[in-house]
């Protein structure tokens, strides 16, 4: 049985085929009945748009069928039940669980209690492997993953996202520009484990100084619940606002990505540049997760 | 050698059955008390020596413990701490079996996650998994890594 739980549990062969095989979905080179007759439940713990309806879409487009556990309200979780029950329950009545929990490493106890393959759709701060996928295809539509020099703005120090995708660059031999406001620095433990992998973190303040050095530019909410008041976050906010002006004289093929949603990190004018790609990021959703989900269910 | 177990024999007489607990790093003699639950409520008839003179290893500690032999989950608690301890047991006052201590390469259930977002810290029925990696301890579930104050996180 295949679980899908943290990105560092994928090796770099495994990588590079679930995003040839989006690659391929993408060009619609699959079989639209593959999943026929398989039943995928859907476990939110926590709101979620995007990476929910995603797993849905993938799962349709295969021919399978979705459950949903519909809000935690109205689930057995208010009444008390371990995740542990939920999903050795859930089990019985899915071939594969996607899971999203506030709990970090909620995702790896449910696979140890699952008897269907489980794939992490976000825990907690923790990981959210189909993200970094699916930010790992979209760069790959644009250029070799091998060796680019990737700028990672924002909240670092909490955001799950920047982790498992500066990880999963690592296995690429990436060079990561960390450009965060003071106490928002990705973890010291993240940044000796990029070391050990021969990876180069460059820390910056500011992202107009290395913006132009860039192949990808990353951008993360800051995420306005770590601030003491409203104040200070507006401050750190708007200092790292992308705008066009601030995109004159980059490398004509850099890309802009966001994992969104946005809030006033990225200049709507920024839309409608050939850099902008965080929307074709999201609708890469879908391809990455129907390769995900091939994988576990067939 | 000879003045340190000179010495030795002054701070701590034989036990008739029990543990010894040698070459505990000096100063952790009340921590490796603390990690097997040993505390001031309960009955153990107890010898400690702090900061005795060692030839090998400058200060140690040394606990003796009457009546109780130790089991492998709390040999590997000790060894968390002091890498160095050997255990004896004694019985009818001969040393029965003495053992090193080794630190295994996984811990279940001796450590607590510091993560308060760790789902090892719910009402959920597992236990901690930590394995041991080169600059301290990895959260199986949560990835955390632990790497001071590893006493101040044992259960």
């Amino acid at each position: 049985m295949t679980h899908i739980i943290s990105i560092r549990d994928l090796k770099r062969e495994e990588i590079d085929f679930l995003l040839s095989e989006a690659g391929r979905i993408q060009e619609r080179c699959f079989d639209e009945h593959a999943l026929n007759g398989k039943i995928l439940a859907l476990l939110f713990f926590e709101p979620s748009t995007r990476t929910r309806m995603s797993f849905e879409a993938a799962m349709a487009r295969l021919g399978g069928t979705s459950l949903s556990v519909g809000s935690v309200e109205a689930s057995s979780m208010a009444k008390g039940e371990t995740l542990a029950d939920t999903i050795r329950v859930v089990s019985g009545y899915a071939d594969a669980i996607v899971l999203r929990h506030p709990k970090e490493g909620a995702a790896r106890l449910a696979s140890e209690f699952a008897s269907v393959p489980v794939i992490n759709a976000g825990d907690g701060a923790g990981q959210h492997p189909s993200q970094t996928l699916l930010d790992l295809y979209t760069i790959r539509q644009s250029m070799p993953l091998e060796r680019i020099r990737i700028g990672l703005l924002g909240d670092l120090r909490y955001g799950r996202t920047a982790h498992s995708l500066a990880y999963a660059l690592s296995l690429y031999h990436a060079t990561i520009f960390s450009i965060t406001p003071t106490g928002l620095e990705l973890p010291d433990a993240l940044v000796r484990e990029l070391a050990a992998h021969g990876t180069e973190v460059i820390c910056c303040d500011n992202v107009e100084d290395v913006v132009r050095d860039l192949d990808v530019l990353y951008v993360t909410r800051i995420q306005r619940e770590r601030f003491p008041d409203s104040a200070s976050y507006f401050k750190v906010a708007s200092s790292y606002r992308i705008t066009p002006e601030l995109l004159t004289g980059v490398k004509d093929h850099l890309i802009v990505l966001h994992p969104l949603p946005r809030v006033d990190e990225i200049d709507p004018r920024v839309d409608s540049l050939p850099y902008a790609r965080y929307f074709e990021q999201s609708w890469n959703g879908i391809p990455v997760r129907m390769a995900m989900l091939q994988r576990v269910m067939k | 050698m000879k003045d340190e177990t000179a010495q030795q024999g002054l701070l701590i007489s034989p036990i008739k059955n029990g543990t010894v607990i040698d070459h505990i790093t000096g100063g952790e003699a009340l921590n490796v008390l603390k990690i097997i639950g040993i505390t001031g409520t309960t009955h153990e008839c107890l010898s400690v020596a702090t900061n005795v003179k060692s030839r090998i290893m400058g200060k140690k500690d040394i606990v003796k413990i009457e009546n109780r032999e130790l089991r492998e989950e709390e040999v590997d608690r000790i060894a968390l701490i002091a890498p160095n301890a050997s255990i004896n047991i004694i019985r009818d006052y001969k040393v029965f079996e003495k053992k090193g201590v080794t630190i295994p390469a996984l811990l279940v259930g001796i450590v607590r996650c510091p993560n308060p977002g760790c789902i090892s810290n719910t009402n959920e029925p597992i236990q901690s998994r930590f394995e041991v990696v080169p600059n301290g301890l990895h959260c199986l579930y949560c990835d955390w890594v632990i790497t001071r104050d590893i006493t101040g996180h044992i259960i």
